[in-house]
């Protein structure tokens, strides 16, 4: 029954958009991070997203006619961190430098409201399959 | 009398649920970069299933006779995106959400008309 599929399909996109959400989390909990060392200092974290399909099946009761979702790895940013002249941190480095995080703050909250958006829509997928499947047992009631 | 009961409807219930988890696929894979959204020709699907239009005349021992009532058979389509997107993706989320709420309404529709057929049949049997 291509109803239960959904369950798989949906729940494979709540655990990825969950990933995203924790690697947001972390990101803006990192935002303010310092170091006196730039290849020690935070750098923003964004998962990668695969669709588990095999695109050259397209047949209707083929095994990959429906596709979920798997998060590849997460990658960091290779944007290169701040430098922010500030001789009197405990952190500064001997020329005086402290290198802040190269988290964008504003792209971490645009990340944060879609993975929201869609976890609800899959949220919301998960339910309407579950109420057609309960009234597809009560037939005939 | 009793093998086309449902009409088509048995066969329609089949096919929105089939597309119903495509949707889901499309609405799972809305931010996978490079994913297609893809979609069912409901119309063309369906036109495959149950009985041909006219029934091709058997003739000859050689002749295939054309099975009815069997799965709906087709292919999946790749949807066309209005506005593409830089990274590949063509799952536009209001298209597959309305679809989706759609083949739902849909769904439910061919299941009421299942359900009166049951009723009706229940009322012939008892006579009351």
């Amino acid at each position: 029954m291509s109803l239960f599929s959904v369950f798989n399909v949906a729940g494979s996109a709540l655990n990825a958009e969950t990933i995203r959400l924790n690697t947001t989390a972390s990101n803006l909990a990192n935002a303010e991070s310092v170091n006196g060392d730039a290849s020690k200092v935070y750098r923003a974290r964004h998962p990668v997203f695969q669709a588990m399909v095999d695109e050259s099946d397209l047949s209707l009761d083929g095994e990959d006619s429906t596709a979920g979702v798997r998060v590849l790895g997460v990658t960091e940013s290779t944007a290169p961190p701040t430098m922010r002249y500030q001789p009197d941190h405990p952190l500064a480095n001997k020329d005086g430098y402290i290198y802040m995080s190269n988290v964008n703050s504003i792209e971490e909250m645009t990340n944060m409201i879609s993975a929201n958006r869609s976890f609800a829509t899959n949220i919301e997928a998960i339910n309407t399959a579950r109420d057609l499947l309960l009234k597809t047992l009560s037939m005939g009631h | 009398m009793f093998d086309n009961i449902f009409g088509i409807h048995e066969q329609a219930l089949l096919l929105h649920g089939q597309r119903l988890s495509v949707l889901a696929a499309n609405l799972a894979n809305a931010d996978t970069p490079n994913y297609k959204a893809r979609d069912i020709d409901f119309a063309e699907v369906l036109g495959n299933t149950g009985q041909p239009p006219l029934p091709v005349a058997v003739t000859n021992a050689a002749h295939i006779v054309m099975s009815d009532g069997e799965l709906p058979a087709g292919e999946l389509k790749y949807r066309n995106p209005y506005q593409a997107s830089l990274d590949g993706n063509t799952v536009e989320m209001p298209v597959e959400q309305a679809a989706f709420s759609e083949n739902n309404v849909r769904y439910q529709a061919s299941l009421t008309f299942i359900n009166s057929q049951i009723s009706l049949l229940q009322f012939a049997i008892a006579g009351q």
